[in-house]
């Protein structure tokens, strides 16, 4: 795709979304058997699966701390979730996401519980369209709580940004690379900030205005994984007898 | 589910009581929090029981363990938590040679074992020095998450007591979720099946009533059509359990290997575990 000539007319932008409007979400918790705690988070084009392994021993043995356990985050795009095969294994990117994402979540995580051992998240992308980071860290707080490890809450995360000299939430592909800057946050239910990055540029008032808005995406996003979990159990709780 | 219980997810908002915090919450600012995605109950104290997660030991504990290392001095067990458990030759019932601990106890073997200590490193110690001990060597072992632990022994033991006495096996349930059964093939079958419905309805309200009435359906609905797929030793619900034990199925003493487990016998454990001693 070239650049469109606007991404944004009368305020609708190029997949008809208003500025303060979300992608449409959709989450399935514990898709997986295998893992401890696992979440299918789709928001919008991207597609994420996260795996929650632990708190188990850690391997390789001097990765371990004594008082606390280790939370380790792998972020992984698949080589068929962009358009150009992504060449697989980590890179920079992969990288620098899995750590940020890792320190995202692990505010909440009380590791203290658990000397000795190794909480593992996986988070693979199935199919991007800007907000990847954002989506797994999403699914990976689902599946956190899905795998039964004590938090002090949940962690949402959504991005704002601008696009053609306007602040809008939630940016897409396009609007990600045509655009002027892209912000992601993550945020506890309470307003606690644990992910905070910028590309492009962002006066001081646009700054406050994206972050306003990410902070209400957030927000919308925490009702959605809320609800997301109960629904696993409260599908069963109504029914008397399943067989 | 009861009024007094709700499903709540980490961080929902418990009460201002900070006194009556128990497990599964945490306070901050003098309030009560969930720390974990479960079932809280509010009355006399506020705790929050996990959906899942991990067996975390503690001193006292009865559990299953699976032999799966042997050190110089000491059995490695797995006691399927993040800590291995160490059995150490000195908890032996009887004093060892260290070169003949695989002649009492080999790897993959598995056991019914006391937690004797674990320190502030989780460095897990385990014994075999007690009389309800016994080497878990008949029957079968399937498990369940450990937080439903509590829900399949019942108040005072009635879950499980009710168990035993509608299949006529032997339950022995460890408190890391490995639940040993023995006794008759149907019976296990049976046994197996209520305890894996228990694991996954431990949440809806009316439990006991639906496994007793299941039991009945499943005894009285028998004779027609269940006889034949009852013969198979594995019942695709007991996949997912480990079956550690290579089952002597068909040989008839088992009733009497029963008595033994009930009864009390002094030094129990050790002639059983010297039996095994090859």
């Amino acid at each position: 795709m070239t650049k469109p000539e606007k991404l944004i007319e009368n305020g609708i932008r190029l997949d008809g979304r208003k500025p303060d409007e979300l992608r449409p979400i959709k989450i399935k918790v514990g898709v997986l058997n295998r893992a401890d705690g696992s979440c299918y988070f789709e928001f919008g084009g991207n597609k994420v699966i996260a795996a929650v392994y632990g708190p188990r021993e850690v391997h390789p043995r001097h990765m371990q701390k004594s008082t606390s356990a280790v939370v380790r985050y792998r972020y992984n795009m698949a080589s068929f979730s962009v358009e150009e095969r992504k060449r697989p294994g980590p890179d920079r990117r992969s990288i620098e996401v899995s750590k940020v994402s890792r320190e995202a979540l692990e505010p909440v995580i009380f590791q203290e519980y658990f000397p000795r051992s190794a909480i593992d998240i996986f988070v693979e992308v199935l199919q991007a369209d800007a907000g990847t980071r954002t989506a797994g860290i999403n699914a990976a707080s689902i599946a956190l709580a899905d795998a039964g490890i004590p938090m002090k809450s949940l962690v949402s995360a959504c991005a704002a940004g601008k696009i053609d000299d306007t602040v809008v939430l939630d940016l897409n592909k396009d609007e990600d690379n045509y655009g002027q800057a892209d912000m992601p946050i993550a945020m506890t239910p309470e307003g606690n900030i644990t992910l905070l990055q910028m590309d492009g540029h962002l006066t001081r008032d646009e700054f406050g205005e994206a972050f306003e808005l990410a902070k209400n995406g957030c927000k919308a996003i925490y009702e959605l994984q809320r609800a997301a979990l109960m629904e696993k159990y409260a599908s069963q709780m109504e029914g008397d007898v399943i067989e | 589910m009861e009024m007094d219980k709700k499903l709540v997810i980490p961080g929902d908002f418990l009460s201002d009581d900070a006194k009556q915090a128990d497990e599964g919450t945490y306070v901050e600012n003098g309030k009560v929090f969930s720390s974990v995605f479960g079932i809280a109950s509010l009355k006399d104290r506020i705790r929050v029981v996990p959906l899942s997660g991990k067996y975390i030991p503690r001193a006292g504990d009865m559990v299953i363990g699976v032999i799966k290392e042997i050190a110089f001095s000491n059995w490695i067990v797995d006691i399927r938590s993040p800590y291995e458990g160490l059995l150490h030759i000195s908890e032996f019932p009887r004093r060892i040679e260290s070169a003949d601990m695989p002649k009492y106890l080999n790897i993959g073997e598995s056991i019914m074992t006391l937690v004797r200590d674990v320190d502030a490193n989780m460095k897990v110690e385990l014994t075999l020095n007690d009389q309800r001990l016994r080497p878990v060597k008949e029957g079968r072992v399937i498990e369940v998450t450990p937080s439903k632990v509590p829900r399949l022994i019942g108040r005072g033991g009635s879950m499980i007591a009710m168990l035993k006495n509608e299949t006529g096996c032997n339950i022995f349930i460890g408190q890391n979720g490995r639940v040993w059964i023995t006794g008759k093939d149907k019976g296990m079958d049976l046994a197996a099946r209520a305890i894996l419905k228990i694991e996954r309805e431990t949440h809806i309200s009316g439990l006991t009533d639906r496994i007793t009435r299941f039991l009945k359906e499943e005894k009285g609905g028998k004779p027609k059509e269940k006889e034949p797929e009852k013969e198979e030793p594995e019942k695709i619900e007991t996949a997912p359990a480990e079956q550690e034990e290579k089952q002597e199925e068909e040989t008839e003493p088992l009733p009497a290997e029963e008595e033994k487990v009930k009864e009390h016998k002094p030094g129990g454990i050790l002639d059983e575990l010297l039996g095994n001693g090859k």
